[in-house]
């Protein structure tokens, strides 16, 4: 049945930019926009400060240098070692040079940084962050004790509040305004009272975060819904590198919340059953420092080889006991918590049980380093789509390639929340006239709101999260066969089609939680296919791609960036682009791929 | 003008009970406040008979089952489900906390939920806290100095230096202290209650702050500050286990000393 337009009344607004998301990418984005004089509204879905940027823990990443000699060249050498030489290289050497004024102005604007004795920012060691070009870890990430996230998403909503920018708080977007010349704007509820309002502006930037609720467990957020990448593959756009999804190692068994790489940057290490520390076996150089990626599948090897721990034999022990007590309520006062709260255990005292998590997602809307959306077309791999950006999780830069240092998420927010802010003072001009924008502008949001609001299929929304939960857990997990993809692929796409089966209860437009877990719900699904889609078609082993069918990284085929649009029939298309093999300036040379050992 | 009479739907109803699935061994009842704003009707409680051989450890494992399996109009705000984004705070068993620390076996017989008291509910266990972002907002929270910061380096900070701000810049906003208050349930208008007061304390104790005056200068008022009667709930409320009532007092002692 068509809804009713009339039971949906809008209210207009019009901007310079108009920023969906107040995450670390967000509030960095929006106030530099301020910053420039554009008039700039923020939309989140929650208040700024509840962001998930808040529970970012171990450090942001940057060669200060402030623990022992350090080079951003060498973090830029990391980075791209990292990625699995699928990072785009002009941007990993932007980010990797803009880190060190970026980090220095996050301490100008107030962010509570641990010092050193001489009252430096404090530096930790944390997985794959070397000295020069990979001899033995270096101290680069930029702490706060263990709560760095949560220092640095404060500081930059308190910078917003001093440059008055303009906040729509618990405001849920639910999908952009296209035209044929590009992004013009978004359609947003106002969650409290149920009123839609319509955003007219030259940029729309998302900053909308992640989507580890794809899977069953992870370290992220209620809220972490992929909804930028939902908005953009409904609205015929390329995601992209969808399959490369981030296991933490060490993820807390059973609750899943995290602990930061940070506790073995201090000195923690990982035991099996036969308290053995195996990493020793896996990565002799950099041991339980290795890359993430590293450490996971040796985990997972592990248990798989019968050397888990516990009645099931399905977790590893990580041990911070030697540390002291003293060491561990000044640097790492919040993990202590969280292990006494969610696993029982007084860390000062014995081991965490702990198993590899969903944690991050490499994927997202691709952008070039200025944060300008591409949309890829034949011969033209680097085509900008006119009025969109992304920053933060939500874009694909690609800075983190395959597999995304410990440290480089909270940097990509900052680095590249403020080149979208400089982007934007290039080529937005402040006060600019809109056009008008078409006449149905608000038709697909709308549409699809009524739709879920009064739908009344025989599936919740709880039921058809958790069938695609676990489909992604079992079938695009740490280790990836060519049997369990395609099972899983199918199974995705089934529960795809369970969409339309979907029932919302409460019928309400204040506060309806229910009604927003459904969108959210609609804006996962692409999110999950394209990433099992992805996974399937790469036949190589890359970073979070483990493919035991094809063990190897493939150079020759796979050097290259999946893109997967995902249609409204939820039908996925791939293609591919090329990774940029070239660095931004010459101050640098392009670093050639070759075997990754740590 | 604060409200001193009782605000209308304040009287709250028995509600419905609904049942767990039958099988179920070790039900636990779940009593939680519903407020419907587009009904018009009073606040009622609802019984959840929730099944507890299938529900995780904390009181947020709990509601959320309740959303899943039982009853999706259930309406709350959760996000990190590791007390650290301060979205879930309720009242649970008479006392503001964190659902998502809160672990139901600490609860004493049926676990009891209710919004956040003395705000006003938007609907179930939302509170509106429009009043006290503002009060945020009204404190100027943000690094102020005259300094130039070094154009190629950190303002430095002593260890010790740096060791004033524990205990302070780790509030998570989720102001179960204000709202356990008595002095800011009464004068929420204008006490600014502990949490706001505490974010303040974090600023005037920040050796890179340079406003250390005018900071103190806006909360000398008979009411922003001057309204905390050192009752203490706000500390031994804080899921975070921070201590308000101590910030408060430190900036008390601070307008005294400048008096000299
Ligand atoms: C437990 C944990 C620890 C971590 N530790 C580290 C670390 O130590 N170092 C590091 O570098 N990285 C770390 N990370 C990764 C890093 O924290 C995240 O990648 C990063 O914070 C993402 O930030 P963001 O700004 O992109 O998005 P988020 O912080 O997730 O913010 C998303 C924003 O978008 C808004 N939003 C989303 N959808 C909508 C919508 N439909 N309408 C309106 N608003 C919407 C939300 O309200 C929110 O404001 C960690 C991650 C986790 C899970
Ligand atoms: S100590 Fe002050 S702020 Fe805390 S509860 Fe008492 S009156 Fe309120
Ligand atoms: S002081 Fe504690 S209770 Fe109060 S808002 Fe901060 S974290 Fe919450
Ligand atoms: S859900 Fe974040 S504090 Fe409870």
């Amino acid at each position: 049945m068509p809804y009713n337009p009339s039971a949906y009344p809008i209210i207009d607004h019009d901007y310079d930019v108009v920023v969906v998301g107040a995450g670390g990418a967000g509030l960095r984005a929006t106030f530099g926009m301020v910053q420039n004089g554009l008039k700039t509204a923020c939309i989140t879905k929650v208040f700024p400060t509840r962001s998930h940027t808040v529970a970012a823990q171990g450090g942001v990443g940057a060669a200060l240098g402030n623990m022992a000699e350090d080079n951003w060249v060498w973090h830029m050498y990391d980075t791209v070692k990292g990625s699995d030489w699928l990072g785009d290289q002009d941007a990993i050497e932007y980010m990797c040079r803009e880190a060190i004024p970026a980090v220095r102005e996050l301490e100008h604007y107030g962010v509570p940084f641990s010092r050193t004795p001489e009252g430096k920012i404090y530096q930790r060691p944390f997985g794959g962050h070397m000295r020069n070009f990979g001899e033995a870890p270096v101290q680069r990430a930029c702490a706060a004790a263990d709560r760095t996230g949560h220092a640095i998403l404060h500081t930059l909503y308190q910078q917003s509040l001093k440059y008055r920018a303009e906040f729509f708080v618990e405001y849920f977007a639910i999908d952009l305004i296209m035209d044929e010349t590009g992004c013009r704007g978004v359609i947003a509820l106002d969650m409290a009272t149920g009123q839609l309002h319509r955003f007219r502006a030259h940029q729309t930037v998302l900053a909308t975060g992640g989507y580890g609720r794809a899977y069953f467990s992870c370290t992220s957020a209620h809220t972490c819904t992929g909804d930028g990448s939902g908005m953009v593959a409904r609205a015929g756009l390329p995601l992209q590198d969808m399959e490369f999804v981030q296991f933490h190692p060490t993820g807390v068994y059973g609750a899943g919340v995290l602990i930061t790489e940070g506790a073995r940057g201090e000195g923690g290490y990982l035991t099996n059953s036969a308290g053995e520390r195996f990493m020793e076996r896996y990565a002799p150089t950099a041991k339980d420092l290795a890359s993430r990626d590293v450490v996971s599948r040796s985990m997972t090897m592990e248990i798989r080889e019968g050397r888990g721990v516990g009645p099931e034999g399905d977790h590893i022990m990580l041990h911070l006991e030697h540390l002291g007590a003293d060491v561990l309520w000044e640097r790492l006062p919040g993990i202590t918590e969280t292990a006494k709260i969610f696993a029982g255990v007084d860390a000062t005292k014995e081991p965490i049980p702990v198993l590899p998590t969903v944690h991050y997602n490499m994927g997202g809307v691709p952008t070039n380093y200025m944060g300008e959306v591409i949309n890829p077309k034949s011969g033209k791999p680097d085509d900008v789509l006119p009025g969109l950006m992304a920053v933060g999780e939500a874009a694909c830069v690609s800075v983190h390639g395959a597999n995304r240092l410990g440290t480089n998420s909270l940097l990509d927010l900052v680095v590249f929340g403020r080149a979208a802010a400089l982007r934007c003072k290039d080529i937005v001009k402040a006060g600019a006239t809109h056009k008008p924008l078409p006449k149905n502008s608000a038709e697909m949001s709308l549409s699809r709101l009524d739709r879920l609001r009064y739908s009344k299929g025989p599936l919740t929304t709880a039921q058809i999260r958790k069938s695609m939960q676990r489909t992604m857990q079992n079938d695009a997990a740490v280790f990836r066969t060519a049997k369990t993809l395609k099972e899983g692929l199918d199974k995705m796409g089934e529960i795809a089609q369970t969409l339309k089966d979907i029932s919302v209860t409460d019928r309400s437009l204040v506060f309806n939680t229910d009604l927003i877990e459904a969108l959210e719900l609609e804006n996962l699904v692409p999110c999950a296919l394209s990433t099992i889609a992805g996974a399937e078609a790469r036949h190589e082993s890359r970073g979070a791609q483990a493919h035991e069918d094809y063990p190897n990284r493939d150079d020759a085929n796979w050097m290259k960036h999946t893109l997967a649009w995902v249609d409204d029939n939820y039908a996925v298309k791939l293609d591919y682009r090329p990774v940029h093999t070239y660095t931004l300036t010459d101050e640098v040379q392009y670093i050639a791929p070759k075997a990754r050992v740590y | 003008m604060v409200e001193l009479s009782l605000p209308k739907n304040s009287q709250i109803k028995p509600g419905k009970t609904h049942k767990a699935a039958p099988g179920a061994k070790n039900i636990r009842n779940f009593k939680v406040y519903r407020y419907d704003p587009d009904t018009g009707e009073n606040p009622r409680v609802d019984t959840y008979e929730v099944d507890m051989d299938a529900c995780g450890p904390m009181v947020l494992d709990g509601l959320l089952k309740i959303k899943d399996e039982m009853d999706q109009t259930l309406t709350l705000r959760r996000s990190c489900r590791e007390g650290i984004c301060g979205s879930c705070a309720m009242n649970i068993d008479g006392r503001n906390t964190l659902a998502c620390l809160k672990p139901i076996e600490e609860c004493s017989g049926d676990v009891k939920v209710y919004p956040l008291p003395h705000m006003p509910v938007i609907k179930d266990l939302v509170p509106d806290l429009t009043q006290v972002y503002a009060q945020y907002e009204s404190i100027e929270p943000w690094m102020k100095a005259d300094t130039p910061a070094p154009p190629n380096g950190e303002r430095m900070q002593s260890p010790e230096e740096r060791a004033k701000l524990d205990g302070l810049w780790e509030c998570i906003l989720c102001f179960c202290c204000s709202t356990s208050c008595p002095s800011y349930w009464w004068n929420g208008d204008r006490y600014l209650g502990p949490a706001i007061l505490l974010q303040a304390a974090r600023w005037i104790n920040d050796s890179r702050d340079e406003a250390t005056g005018e900071r103190l200068d806006n909360l000398e008022d008979p009411f922003r500050l001057y309204r905390c009667h050192t009752i203490m709930n706000c500390t031994q409320t804080c899921p975070k286990g921070l201590n308000p009532a101590k910030a408060i007092a430190d900036i008390k002692m601070k307008m005294v000393e400048r008096q000299g």
